[in-house]
């Protein structure tokens, strides 16, 4: 019965893209497609955080941000003036920060009891912070001054954008793992609080950390996984494809490319997913749910809750990781001041709630079905603002300011599906399968 | 001399705007500690709150000042205020009668009113930009300046000014009558002490016959009222766009928590603190330095901690601080 909930409304969702393939445009359906693909992948991170394991995580934004820091850090050719100006005082401060901590941590554990410890914790922290600062200064002045038009960064690694992907999860897992570790243990509250702050900090680094990042001057022009429209359209190969379609190479060669994009994304998506459905359910994953319904008999049951938890909120963030990596090299530029809470967030709450948490085919479909309809709610809004107001006639300021506004009416419409699907369907759109299976 | 300088540079740029804001951060820490106390959630709705009650006060300044009306050196926001809290407290009970009492009812998880409060920030958020629009608005009118700089030079012949806006001024006594109301309510009459009962222990509440709905209620409008004043005060003093509202409730959770959620005083210390620390690490401390020290002796630097870039990243480091020492805060809260 439920197997075929699924298949339907995976059809219904194939229908809707088709129509907007048929009706509108091929090249908007595939760009749709692909955007749906990312928002499922990061769904499917959330869901593990969430559906499995009940933890709240308002910083998906900050995880999504450092998958593409990862894409430029590893894909960009390196600026190797900037690395001859800077790239050692980079270094040594980095060296510094890290010893800095270490120190702190270390006099901070080996002190427990004697006195003077906390004063003496502060100021080996605030003694480093001065010494790094003044390691880190010159060299980042030095990098910015570096062409600063072109390029006035560091520059990446110059290797295929690709590795990407992973290293972008392995950068969002790191961060993940920090901030559980500070607030896994405590209420729930405060997890969902902390993980907000630390995207808005990820994401305020990006802004303005312009060695790193060019800050929001953007980098442009990231090399691609696929190849170029321009490269096929004087393929001859292509030619005779696009021949055989009876198509326009121009036209086509835009949508092959996007084709490709979708082909990388949709191996990645079923491969995190086929891992996230083994995972489910295997033993860890019953485990994870009797700890998610009842943290005081799994406790008594010999399970380490907190180190659980830990565990899946860091598995979870690399998921968030790997999308946003996706994301950035889809976009092929980095422009730290897209990332927005509510769009990044909140929207793949919406995703999994929507899909059904719990259920990591629920999280596919919620990816697509939400995306989708944050897409079309700007031109269904301007169409139904322009029916209901039609007898106003054309020069009404009304009538203009509402047909301006219309645009916000996603954000409304995201917020009503959120509060309509948890009220009176609480389970999403594909419940979780719960019993044997 | 020199000493005085130092001291009227801090003030100018450290001290005044650090209470105002601070005193801004605290009425907006209270609303998030109240609903946190009786309703036993964060509510992430809480800036699109101060955005929306905002926003109503500046369509009725607006409407007043078309009509002439004003307060001669006051701005005409005050007058607006009162409407502002009575659409405000309309909407937020709105938002309690069709979505948080049905979970209520049902006892539902803590987390679950938390997910309810993201739809409500999104429709809030989305209302408020459909009625008017993404943009800044300012809404600031009547006197500029209790002191300006250049008078405050004259009067005390010291070669630094320190100016103090109208709008930091009255965010300071707004900001003490406010607060001294609040405690008179919670701690003298009887609404008041029902909803700390509440807040305590709400079984113990229920059967000593206090109406869980009446205190519900009671806080919703609470919470409004302090959130419409904040977000005016705020808006008055800066000025209003929504999406810095939504970035607002970032230094509002960190203050909350700070003082200790779900505890009034904790509140207002963790506004303060967080809004001392704010413009303390971030202020670049060069030219007091140069007042302090020999002039060959100044660094070439800023003598900056931090950019001004990373403000919101103060509060957080102060919250996680806080979360690894004393995860109750500083005044012992409700929240464990």
């Amino acid at each position: 019965m439920s197997s075929m909930r699924n298949v339907i409304y995976f059809l219904i969702m194939t229908a809707l893209i088709v129509l907007v393939g048929e009706f509108q445009s091929w090249n908007l359906a595939l760009s749709i497609v692909n955007l749906c693909i990312i928002s499922s992948i990061m769904a499917l991170g959330v869901n593990m955080q969430w559906g499995y394991a009940g933890l709240f995580n308002a910083g998906i934004m900050g995880f999504a941000a450092l998958g593409g820091l990862a894409a430029i850090v590893v894909s960009m050719p390196p600026v190797h003036e900037a690395w001859s100006a800077g790239g050692f005082g980079i270094f040594t401060g980095i060296v510094a920060l890290i010893a800095t901590v270490v120190a702190a941590v270390f006099s901070y554990r080996k002190m427990k009891g004697r006195p003077f410890r906390t004063a003496i914790v502060v100021l080996i922290s605030i003694g480093g912070y001065f010494i790094m600062r003044s390691l880190f200064d010159p060299a980042t002045d030095a990098i910015e001054k570096v062409n600063p038009a072109t390029s006035g960064y560091l520059g990446g690694m110059g290797l295929p954008i690709l590795l990407a992907w992973p290293l972008g999860g392995i950068l969002a897992g790191a961060a993940a793992w920090v901030v559980g570790k500070i607030t896994l243990g405590l209420r729930t509250d405060y997890l969902a609080i902390a993980t907000l702050g630390i995207s808005e900090i990820i994401v305020a680094m990006l802004k303005n950390e312009d060695w790193m990042t060019r800050g929001v001057k953007n980098v442009v022009g990231l090399p691609r996984p696929v190849p170029y429209e321009i490269n096929l359209q004087q393929s001859d190969w292509f030619i005779q494809l696009s021949g055989r379609f009876d198509t326009d190479p121009v036209a086509f060669s835009s949508i092959f490319v996007k084709l490709c994009y979708a082909g990388l994304f949709t191996v990645v998506l079923l491969i995190i997913l086929y891992l996230s459905e083994k995972a489910l359910r295997s033993p860890w994953g019953r485990m994870m749910r009797a700890i998610r319904d009842n943290e005081v008999s799994a406790n008594a049951m010999g399970k380490n809750i907190t180190a659980r938890h830990l565990q899946v909120f860091v598995l979870g963030s690399v998921v968030v990781g790997i999308a946003g990596a996706m994301l950035t090299t889809l976009d092929g530029q980095l422009t730290p001041s897209s990332y927005q809470p509510l769009r990044f967030t909140f929207l793949v709450w919406v995703m999994v709630i929507v899909g059904g948490s719990g259920n990591n085919w629920g999280a596919v479909l919620g990816g697509f079905v939400i995306w989708f309809f944050w897409i079309m709610s700007e031109p269904m809004g301007i169409w139904l603002m322009d029916v209901l107001t039609s007898q106003m006639g054309e020069g009404n300021a009304l009538r203009s300011h509402l047909i301006d506004s219309a645009q916000h009416m996603r954000l409304m419409t995201m917020g009503i599906i959120l509060l309509l699907t948890l009220r009176f369907s609480p389970r999403g759109l594909l419940p979780e399968k719960t019993g044997r299976h | 001399m020199e000493l005085l300088n130092a001291l009227a540079l801090l003030s100018n740029y450290v001290l005044v705007p650090a209470l105002a804001y601070g005193s801004q951060l605290a009425l907006g820490a209270l609303g998030v500690t109240l609903v946190f106390g009786i309703l036993r959630f964060s509510n992430f709705a809480h800036g699109d709150t101060m955005a929306f009650g905002t926003m109503v006060t500046i369509l009725f300044t607006w409407w007043f000042q078309s009509m002439g009306l004003h307060l001669g050196p006051l701005p005409t926001a005050l007058l607006a205020l009162p409407f502002g809290i009575v659409f405000c407290a309309a909407y937020v009970l709105l938002t309690d009668r069709v979505i948080y009492r049905f979970y209520r009812h049902k006892r539902a998880d803590p987390v679950i009113y938390l997910i309810a409060s993201v739809g409500i920030m999104f429709v809030t958020n989305g209302v408020v930009r459909f009625i008017i629009g993404p943009d800044d608005q300012n809404f600031a009118d009547g006197e500029r300046f209790i002191i300006k700089a250049g008078e405050f030079k004259k009067l005390t012949g010291l070669s630094e000014g320190v100016s103090i806006k109208a709008s930091q001024g009255i965010t300071v006594v707004t900001m003490v009558i406010v607060v001294a109301l609040l405690f008179w309510f919670l701690n003298r009459t009887r609404s008041g002490k029902s909803m700390r009962a509440y807040s305590d222990n709400e079984d113990l509440a229920l059967l000593s016959g206090i109406n869980p709905d009446r205190v519900v209620a009671i806080t919703w409008i609470l919470a409004a009222a302090l959130a419409t004043i904040a977000g005016t005060l705020y808006g008055l003093d800066k000025s209003f766009k929504p999406f810095t509202y939504f970035q607002l409730l970032l230094p509002i959770f960190a203050s909350a928590i700070v003082g200790g959620l779900g505890n009034p005083l904790g509140a207002i210390a963790g506004g303060f603190v967080i809004a001392f620390s704010e413009i303390m690490i971030t202020y670049a401390y060069k030219r007091v330095v140069a007042y302090m020290i020999p002039g060959d002796w100044v660094p070439d630097g800023l003598v900056q901690l931090l950019s001004t870039d990373y403000k919101f990243a103060v509060s957080f480091m102060i919250l996680l601080l806080v979360l690894l020492i004393r995860p109750n805060g500083i005044f012992k809260g409700t929240g464990t």
